[in-house]
């Protein structure tokens, strides 16, 4: 496993630094320049461009690319190859990502360090395979049984891709758990202008080895809320590894009322507990306004856009885009919503995150709906015209 | 044979775990006792060794094991293991599973692995039903048998899983009874030591689940069943072209064996190639 | 500076590559812009269409709302998007494969063939787009489409781009080619 890029090489086979490309493609890049050294994906549309990518560029680095005979078998490769020191992700969309829900429970379980992109498109079921939604928002954060936390990321730009990947990487490695980075069929198709980072740029967090030798090492043995050093499978430290609740020594312990509430509670603190600090969101105030966009991914432009007509008629408006999604950032969004009395959450879907968002602010403001599905992301003029008219009460 | 056992469980076992979980009669001990011995025979390095494994009883046996495991999701063991190998190419990677596990849900990932012809041992100990939850069928239950899902006798047809592996693409197959330790310490042996994917089919008793339902309640008489119904690759051999058609008896031995490109050890070439450095990369 | 171009038609008419090839050429020429494309599962046959905007100012909304220029290059596409274009904007379509009134027939097809084959006839477009809009330098044009065409093919496209800036320069009623 690197433990630092080898940022030559890497960019000897990425090419420029400035680049005019798809989302998904940038993905791969922002793989890349995490230090993803295996990926293992299955062909599904629209996110099958980041196992084009991947396969064509990582073998060139060492690392390796397989495409396995389903969602399911992706997710499990990859999390086998973390346990063998591995930085692995996999991408896949909507079909895919229920597919592999089981895998995400596990690695929360194992607290495996992995990254899975879902370039979301129009549901349910196979749905409209080429169009955008945002759909599976509440799935990425319950999609799998059980209690758990996730770490769910949007991008909602290309350059955001490379950005929130690489970012998505080091969050996997830090806290030993799943991280979703949430795209959409429209990021992820789309092209922009994209700056890839510069050496000194770059740093690689990695899970922390043992301090202990082998026999000495309890695998499992973390303060509450707190992440345990990882071994790597092949070193000597004969970890066992199990989806079973466990002991601090990674045993069974199915019949410990305690010990599962301690391990289940330690899971779910470790980043719950770091709300704030996995917090990452962007703000735009303006003083005097009352109304308020939440958004999030593609979503987010179209507020962009919003925000830029309204203030041009004269309107006063807030704008605040989700960056993190899991573990919702619920104090930012509250202290966002102080003095506004109605907040709007535009979503490619009949209303997901705006559930979130109500809950988070316990009436400090109305909160509306645009919701848009069948594939065109929102005109900013429907958000324009829910501020004035009032969106759909949530 | 005793002294030989304590020197294995002193070697290789976790004491913790002890005692095991596995019934009275099953045959899922003795496998770990004939595996042991072969890594044991052969100088496997047990701290370059990983053992993954499904969900099931087959699938506890890399818990008893002192050495890195892998306790996955039902029928995905083989996936897993197929990242670690990959990755991680010195390693040796063997596989627990039960037929339930690899053969049912697992089915796909088993024949996808077998095809790539990944270097890993996949050990499948077949007792003919899902012993774990109680004793349903499974995609080995003979047709007719019993079971708590087929309790007026199993419709379908099973697998034989051997076939299914050879069909598949494994260039190492064999297939024995419990009650063949020897045999099946040195199948073990060849399938590590094949470079690919290498399948050991080995039949169990389950005296608790699918013998109770169908008069097999204790180790004996399993193994009268085993004697009963099975025959060596050898001694078939050995029948007229008209017994060796009328054979309804389970076939055992090796039962294949070839050599193929692995597919490790393909990629590994390709990444020394793409190293020259000369190469277009393909547009993204 | 905001230009908004929207080019629709069938699968298999190189849309997506023109919209990528005129949004790339736009960011090397030092502008901002966006590519966007939508169309169906199929690999052939099935409504296709891209979208460039291209701008000095950062891109919020990635999509055209306010189109200076649409193509259509199928019946189909005029249909759909042919009557939606800002006031001061332009409606083109392809002389040979569309039946429209009151727009600018170009022969992006007719001119593919003199060049030397039909299926660039997408590069003569993005020449013609390219000289219509006024913001990339037909060098950069020409550079990002011999970027993104296969190797071997670099003597037809460039004709193909040129022929099709030299459609807009001598188009009549239009400026003396410069």
């Amino acid at each position: 496993m690197p433990r630092e890029l080898d940022y030559r090489r890497v960019m000897k086979v990425l090419g420029s630094r400035e680049k005019f490309a798809q989302g998904d493609v940038a993905c791969a890049y922002g793989a890349i320049l995490g230090g993803c050294d295996f990926f293992a994906g299955y062909p599904i549309t629209p996110a099958t461009e980041v196992a084009e990518a991947m396969a064509a560029l990582l073998p060139r680095l060492g690392g390796a690319v397989m495409q396995m005979e389903d969602e399911i078998a992706s997710l499990s490769a990859v999390i086998g190859a973390a346990w063998a020191g591995s930085r692995a992700f996999t991408a896949t969309s909507g079909p895919g990502f229920s597919l592999m829900q089981e895998g995400i429970g596990y690695a929360c379980m194992t607290e495996t360090p992995c990254v899975i992109i879902n370039v979301q498109r129009s549901g349910p079921s196979t749905g409209q395979p080429t169009e955008p939604a945002q759909g599976d928002m509440l799935q990425a954060r319950w999609g799998t049984h059980g209690d758990h936390e996730i770490i769910a990321l949007a991008p909602a730009s290309v350059q955001e891709c490379v950005d929130l990947t690489r970012l998505a990487f080091n969050l996997a490695e830090e806290y030993r758990n799943p991280v979703l980075v949430m795209t959409d069929g429209e990021v992820g198709h789309m092209r922009e202008q994209i700056v890839l980072p510069a050496e000194d740029e770059i740093e690689l967090v990695q899970r922390r080895p043992p301090t202990d030798e082998p026999g000495a090492y309890v695998p499992f043995r973390a303060e509450q809320g707190s992440v345990p050093e990882m071994a790597t499978f092949g070193t000597g430290f004969h970890t066992y590894v199990t989806g079973l609740t466990h002991d601090e020594r990674g045993l069974p312990a199915t019949d410990d009322a305690e010990k599962h509430t301690k391990l289940v509670r330690r899971l779910v603190d470790k980043v719950r507990d770091d709300t704030e600090r996995l917090t990452r969101v962007e703000v735009d105030n303006e003083k005097g306004a009352k109304v308020g966009i939440v958004s999030y991914g593609i979503s987010a432009r179209s507020a962009v856009g919003a925000v830029r007509i309204a203030r041009g008629d004269g309107r006063k408006i807030s704008h605040l885009r989700l960056i993190s999604v899991f573990p919702f950032p619920e104090r930012a969004v509250r202290d966002f919503a102080s003095g506004l009395d109605r907040i709007i959450v535009p979503e490619l879907n009949l209303g997901q995150i705006c559930h979130v968002v109500r809950e988070a602010l316990e009436g400090e403001a109305a909160v509306e709906l645009v919701s848009r599905i069948g594939g065109e992301i929102i005109p900013p003029e429907e958000i324009v015209r829910a501020l004035v008219e009032g969106g759909e009460k949530v | 044979m005793f002294n030989q056992a304590k020197k294995i469980r002193d070697k290789y076992i976790r004491e913790e775990m002890w005692p095991s979980i596995f019934c009275t009669g099953c045959g899922i001990g003795n496998i770990l006792n004939y595996t042991l011995r072969a890594i044991d025979s052969i100088g496997l390095d047990i701290d370059r060794t990983v053992f993954c494994s499904g969900i099931g009883c087959s699938s506890r046996l890399p818990g008893y094991i002192e050495a890195d495991g892998l306790h996955t999701t039902h029928g995905r063991a083989i996936a897993f293991a197929t990242g670690v190998k990959v990755y991680r190419p010195e390693l040796s990677v063997i596989v627990f599973t039960g037929d339930g596990d690899m053969a049912g849900i697992g089915g796909n990932h088993f024949i996808h692995a077998a095809r790539r012809n990944v270097d890993m041992t996949v050990i499948c100990i077949n007792n003919y039903n899902y012993g774990m939850t109680g004793g349903q069928v499974s995609p080995t239950t003979p047709a007719e048998d019993f079971s708590t899902t087929t309790p007026y006798g199993n419709l379908e047809e099973p697998f034989d899983l051997c076939r299914l592996a050879i069909g598949a693409g494994a260039p190492f197959v064999a297939r024995w009874t419990m009650g063949f330790p020897y045999e099946t310490i040195a199948a073990v042996e060849s399938a590590i030591q094949t470079k690919g994917f290498g399948f050991v089919e080995i039949l169990a008793p389950c005296p608790t689940g699918y013998g109770k339902a169908n008069e097999l309640r204790d180790a004996p008489a399993n193994w009268e069943w085993y004697k009963k119904n099975t025959i060596t690759r050898i001694d078939l051999a050995q029948l007229s072209p008209d017994e060796r058609a009328a054979n309804r008896k389970i076939v055992i031995g090796t039962l294949w064996q070839e050599e193929k490109p692995e597919y490790v050890e393909r990629w590994r070439k390709l990444v020394s190639r793409l190293q020259a450095d000369d190469e277009p990369v393909p547009p993204t | 500076m905001k230009k908004e171009i929207r080019i629709c038609g069938f699968g298999g008419q190189g849309i997506i590559l023109a919209g990528v090839v005129l949004g790339e050429a736009a960011t090397r020429a030092g502008h901002r812009a966006v590519q966007t494309q939508s169309y169906g599962p199929e690999s052939r046959g099935g409504a296709a269409r891209a979208e460039v905007v291209i701008s000095s100012e950062p891109i919020d909304y990635p999509r055209v709302s306010r189109p200076d220029v649409v193509v259509a290059l199928s019946q189909a596409g005029y249909d759909r998007f042919g009557h939606d274009v800002a006031d001061d904007g332009i409606v083109l379509v392809d002389e040979a494969l569309v039946e429209a009134e009151g727009v600018t027939s170009v022969p992006f097809t007719t001119t593919a063939e003199e060049v030397g084959r039909k299926i660039v006839s997408n590069i003569v477009m993005v020449g013609y787009l390219g000289a219509l809009i006024e913001v990339i330098p037909h060098d950069v044009l020409e550079s990002t489409v011999l970027a993104n065409i296969p190797a071997g093919t670099e003597d037809l496209n460039r004709k193909a781009v040129t022929a099709g800036r030299d459609l807009w320069l001598n188009r009549a009623g239009g400026n003396d080619a410069s």
